[in-house]
């Protein structure tokens, strides 16, 4: 078994003057302090990339900034899935004895480290170099294209999607560190400045900088592990003019096969971790996973379904739509989260039962899949 | 006229064939992604179709293209059996019949789908 047994997350915004290397080393301390461990202790580091930080070995580069030096190190690179396909390798290396004690790390400075359209355009990359990005396509657009599709088969409106920033912001409104806490309303969304229809501002995640790390363990050290049960991945294709099927995009068979590998059923789940880069990403995640039935996430959010007090509490930090979007830190903020609620200490935030946890995440335009299944000790 | 033949096909699009498996795709390669058979036919495309998804972009990624922002960016499935991105007619609608120009858009060579008026 491998165990999650520390994490430490920064407030995700503006953070003037701190670079990947410096987000990457609180959120690494953090962790750290949370795990009861010191530096020595930390035997494996893997980390995720960052678009500030362009570089052929990062994880190197941060051990010897954070003076260590591991058995094990390297950079990972899934988009959006990476911190969670973090998570999954960790898992897998602790069980194969090539490291007993891995520090898991994202952070970058997105927002102040670059000029805004630099960050679009970095992004705009996931696309096909020749077929797509020359066209001005943008991962708003991306998103937009796919959002029409599923609105068209499945009777989404964009009034359904607004439910679900609605609920984001709700959620973020408890979280000191969240980017934005002010609440919102349906109209607001849909009033929002328009990015690539049917997206509006508000149906976007953010661009912040922040970090977050987690440790991953062969033993319960500390005072707040928990068991990582289970794992999967699925990747499609890379770009969305290469997609087989725009309305399955294989979230829902990731997950079950995650949950297989637990020995537990969905309908067991407590607590859900879901990737929300725009409200279409996070409706079509829930929906495809059967967390709500096709069409009907907004209004399972405006019913209260994915509220504190319900029986699957969502994202209760706020999410990328709300807590804000780093980069690779961004989905591990979910599962810092995650952390917290499992282990009781989540404060106001805090849902009634969270003893067994759903995380998804995807990267690129629904390219690659990660899911998580995270279980109390 | 266009410079850059998109790509290649000059004012048409292009897609490959494989001769073992019948497999269509877009992006070009030197063999079929599905059978790995290594001499694919490439052909012109009729760039006839349907609208499959579409958004109009009003935050344009760079200069050149906030320009022309709004702009519409479509995918259509082609009759000819795949699926293509190009900017259109910013009144396109989803399930329009289209057909595919190439033209100068943001000072470069891109696919263009307008209404396709012969078919409805």
């Amino acid at each position: 078994m491998s165990y999650l047994v520390g994490s430490g997350l920064t407030s995700y915004g503006k953070h003037e003057g701190s670079s990947t290397l410096d987000l990457m080393s609180q959120a690494s301390n953090l962790a750290l302090k949370d795990a009861g461990l010191s530096r020595s202790d930390i035997d494996g580091v893997i980390c995720g990339y960052s678009t500030t930080l362009p570089h052929l070995m990062l994880a190197t580069l941060f051990c010897e900034h954070f003076g260590i030096s591991p058995q094990y190190a390297h950079t990972v690179q899934m988009g959006g899935a990476t911190g969670l396909g973090l998570v999954m390798l960790a898992k897998q290396l602790v069980a194969s004895g090539a490291a007993r004690r891995i520090l898991v790390i994202g952070g970058e400075n997105r927002m102040t480290g670059q000029s805004r359209d630099s960050a679009i355009q970095v992004l705009a990359q996931v696309g096909h170099p020749v077929y797509e990005v020359p066209l001005g396509a943008t991962i708003p657009a991306y998103y937009g294209l796919l959002a029409s599709s599923y609105m068209k088969a499945f009777g989404s409106t964009e009034q359904d999607f607004a439910a679900l920033a609605v609920l984001m912001r709700q959620h973020a409104s408890r979280h000191p560190g969240a980017q934005f806490q002010k609440p919102i309303t349906e109209d607001d969304v849909l009033a929002s400045r328009p990015i690539a229809s049917p997206l509006k501002i508000l149906d976007c995640c953010s661009v912040a900088d922040g970090g977050c790390a987690v440790v991953v363990s062969a033993e319960p050290v500390g005072g707040n592990p928990l068991k990582i049960t289970g794992a999967a991945q699925h990747h499609n294709a890379q770009h969305i003019s290469a997609m087989k099927n725009l309305n399955d995009f294989g979230a829902g068979q990731c997950t079950q096969r995650a949950l297989q590998s637990a020995g537990r059923k969905l309908s067991e789940v407590e607590y859900i971790a879901i990737y929300d880069s725009f409200t279409i990403t996070l409706t079509m995640l829930l929906e495809e996973i059967g967390l709500a039935p096709r069409g009907q996430a907004g209004n399972w959010a405006r019913e209260g379904r994915f509220s504190k007090d319900s029986a699957t509490p969502l994202n209760l930090h706020g999410g990328l739509l709300s807590y804000g979007h780093c980069g690779v830190a961004g989905a591990m903020a979910h599962l810092a989260e995650a952390h917290l609620q499992m282990t009781g200490r989540a404060g106001e935030r805090q849902a009634r039962r969270s003893g067994i946890s759903l995380l998804h995440a995807d990267g690129g335009v629904l390219s690659s899949h990660v899911s998580l299944v995270l279980e109390s000790v | 006229m266009n410079s850059n033949d998109w790509t290649q096909g000059g004012d048409h699009l292009h897609y490959q064939q494989c001769g073992t498996c019948a497999n269509r795709w877009y992006f070009k390669r030197d063999f079929c992604p599905t059978c790995g058979q290594t001499s694919p036919n490439t052909h012109l495309a009729s760039g006839l179709g349907k609208v499959c998804a579409s958004t109009l972009v009003h935050r344009a990624p760079s200069d050149e293209f906030r320009a022309i922002a709004p702009y519409r960016i479509v995918m259509v499935d082609l009759a000819d059996g795949i699926r293509v991105m190009g900017h259109a007619e910013v009144d396109v609608l989803m399930d329009d019949q289209v057909r595919c120009e190439v033209r100068t858009i943001a000072g470069r060579s891109l696919p263009y789908f307008v209404k396709d008026t012969h078919v409805s």
